[in-house]
């Protein structure tokens, strides 16, 4: 691997490398204020995955483009604190967050044919992401560049560096991007829904060669997905959204093999296993996601919710908190959900945990 | 490439050739009559009509004439017979009806006067509504952009006789700001030349540079939302060169596309900017020779747009297959 400097100033090497403390985001529209984001908080330390899960509109995307600060920040309020090696990237101005995006923390893209340039070759691209963070000649950026696009697995790599995006593979364009976004060595990496576009032979790959340059890199990476799969597989931590706030939070193992939130077990539900009987149903959760101009009151899952009724109480009048659990030993497992635990754990043996992939 | 470019040729070859046929059809077949249009006395005597029709060719069968048009064009013909005859070197495109001036000339001076309002025109049209469009998608919701909607809205809806005449009136009779529109050669005095066209310029200019600004507008609108605009603001770049480099590039594709076109229909004669600033433009000839019964004027005003239209379409193909990396001509 070509050296290069590392231009960065020494961080807070203490502690979680991103912290994100009650963030919300919403954009103020003709229809209403949307609130897409509404105080979520989650920590990811370098050299761990953390998976965000939601469905569409759970504010997962909004959320890891506030940490990029790539809101248009005339049309969108943000609050909170977005904590990059202990820095409040909130509380820096647009160019000081720009000299920090690409070199800090990258950021790659569901569909890279679209996410990038079709009119430049993959090699001036990644050249450019990494002219921009350093002060190097054209020939020590090519050389870099095309070490990363071999280190990410792209056979003949000086070849695919005068290419286009359209003359590569689904896959070689995921890696290609990849390798676009690692060339600064950011600290944070995040995946929006890397491999949705992808076929599922070549997911594998592509989450396997995110797992190894995470070891190799030692970065924090933040992976979006629906798919729980995916989750499990890459993820260590698992942060569970609905309608832009946290409903389940902790190890993958607590989150996926001890769920305690009516929402994560309709997901578990919804995906039909490979061990389960193909007579049976799919249980789907009944509904629709929440409209987030007129997000429901109190508990935003109330209206879907199986379970919502059984407790009579403040489903529908209060928000509930993110709390950590009390009478399981589950450090750092945390369930928004007015739910006595107790009988979140009787639900769940009972009924939940011989249905789906749970099993 | 190669096989695009002959491709291109004969099929440019076949539509010039179809393109003469329907006009000299088209004259033909309508209520043509130029002998007596040039007789000069309200009822043509018939033995002056004769005459006239022989002196023009028109007594041949329609076919030969156009045979003798195209051999003309390829090889020379003598136009006319006995001691009226006039020698017609190639590339021959007959003689006026009226004036038995060969064609070849009136276009070598009617031509550049058009060429100068087309060109000059470009430019500022080009370099007005492509900048405005561009600024105001950037600022979008602004004040400069209202304006700028506000400013394509009016002048795209002007006429160009209408604010031609008013810019007439009132910077070259009333105030005496810009010097008479006329057509005085480059060769001849380039200071001439640019005075003389500056008013065309900016009338033609801005009435064309309010579409490009809308087009502009739209499509630097339409580029900034697309994905790997977001993605070069993810690497860290900063703003000025997501505009320039990234979002430009994209956004000017189709423009080239319409600009190159325009022009080419703005080549082969802009006439209502002509007659506006009487200036003996191409595209005043050709009406003036419809209204004549010119026919050999109309066939070579028709062909040489023709010319000009198709080769524009061809260099727009090209440019675009240059510009987006994609487009593979084969």
């Amino acid at each position: 691997m070509a050296t290069h400097r590392n231009t960065r100033p020494t961080h807070d090497t203490s502690g979680p490398y991103l912290q994100v403390k009650d963030l919300k985001v919403s954009f103020p529209t003709e229809d209403g204020v949307v609130r897409a984001v509404d105080g979520v908080s989650f920590s990811v330390e370098r050299g761990r995955t953390l998976g965000i899960v939601g469905e569409s509109g759970s504010g997962k995307s909004v959320t890891s483009l506030a940490i990029m600060g790539l809101h248009n920040r005339k049309r969108s309020n943000v609050s909170g604190q977005i904590l990059l090696g202990g820095e409040d990237l909130l509380s820096l101005t647009d160019e000081q967050v720009r000299r920090r995006r690409g070199r800090d923390m990258a950021m790659i893209f569901q569909d890279p044919l679209s996410a990038l340039h079709p009119f430049y070759t993959i090699g001036r691209q990644i050249v450019e992401a990494y002219r921009v963070h350093h002060d190097v000649s054209k020939a020590q950026a090519k050389t870099r560049a095309i070490d990363m696009l071999d280190r990410v697995g792209i056979p003949q790599p000086a070849k695919r560096f005068e290419q286009y995006p359209h003359e590569f593979s689904g896959g070689m364009r995921q890696r290609a991007m990849i390798a676009m976004s690692l060339i600064n060595d950011p600290d944070l990496l995040i995946a929006d829904e890397p491999t949705t576009a992808l076929d599922v032979t070549v997911q594998a790959q592509i989450l396997d060669l995110l797992e190894d340059l995470q070891r190799e890199f030692n970065s924090a990476v933040v992976i979006i997905t629906h798919d729980l799969g995916v989750v499990s597989q890459i993820a260590d931590e698992v942060l569970v959204m609905y309608a832009g706030r946290v409903a389940e939070y902790g190890t993958t193992e607590q989150v996926m093999r001890g769920p305690q939130h009516p929402y994560t077990w309709g997901l578990l539900s919804s995906v039909p296993s490979l061990h389960g009987d193909a007579d049976e149903d799919l249980l789907p959760i009944k509904g629709n996601p929440p409209s987030l101009i007129n997000v429901p009151s109190g508990c935003a899952f109330h209206p879907r919710c199986r379970y919502a009724l059984l407790e009579p109480g403040p489903s529908d009048t209060e928000v509930p908190q993110l709390l950590p659990l009390l009478l399981t030993n589950e450090p750092g497992h945390r369930v928004a959900c007015h739910l006595p635990e107790r009988q979140r754990k009787e639900i769940y043996e009972n009924e939940i945990a011989s249905v789906g992939v749970a099993t | 490439m190669f096989r695009f470019a002959v491709r291109r040729v004969l099929l440019a070859v076949l539509t010039l050739f179809a393109v003469s046929v329907a006009t000299f059809s088209l004259f033909y077949l309508g209520p043509a009559d130029p002998a007596s249009t040039m007789c000069g006395q309200r009822v043509c005597d018939p033995a002056t009509h004769e005459r006239i029709v022989e002196a023009l060719g028109m007594n041949q069968p329609v076919v030969g004439q156009y045979a003798d048009y195209v051999r003309g064009v390829f090889v020379g013909r003598q136009i006319g017979s006995g001691d009226t005859a006039i020698d017609c070197p190639a590339p021959c495109l007959g003689v006026s009806f009226r004036t038995r001036e060969p064609v070849t000339d009136i276009l070598k001076r009617t031509y550049p006067v058009t060429l100068s309002i087309v060109s000059g025109a470009l430019v500022v049209y080009l370099l007005i509504g492509v900048s405005l469009g561009m600024l105001s998608a950037i600022k979008r919701g602004s004040f400069l952009d209202r304006i700028s909607v506000g400013f394509s809205l009016t002048f795209a809806s002007m006429q160009i006789y209408f604010l031609g005449l008013l810019l007439t009136f009132f910077l070259v009779w009333q105030t005496g700001l810009l010097p008479r529109p006329q057509y005085i050669s480059p060769l001849e005095s380039v200071g001439g030349w640019i005075s003389g066209m500056l008013l065309p310029w900016i009338t033609l200019g801005l009435i064309n540079s309010a579409v490009y600004a809308r087009l502009s507008r739209a499509q630097m609108l339409e580029t900034l939302s697309e994905d790997y605009i977001r993605t070069a603001r993810a690497k860290g770049l900063p703003i000025r060169r997501v505009y320039m480099r990234h979002a430009f590039r994209a956004a000017v594709t189709p423009l080239v596309t319409i600009a190159g076109l325009d022009l080419g229909t703005q080549l082969g004669g802009v006439v209502i900017t002509e007659s506006t600033f009487t200036l003996q433009g191409t595209g005043r000839a050709a009406v003036q020779a419809i209204f004549q019964q010119n026919l050999p004027i109309i066939m070579a005003t028709v062909l040489v747009a023709a010319v000009l239209i198709i080769a524009m379409n061809v260099i727009v193909d090209m440019l675009y297959a240059v510009i987006d990396p994609r487009v593979r001509l084969g």
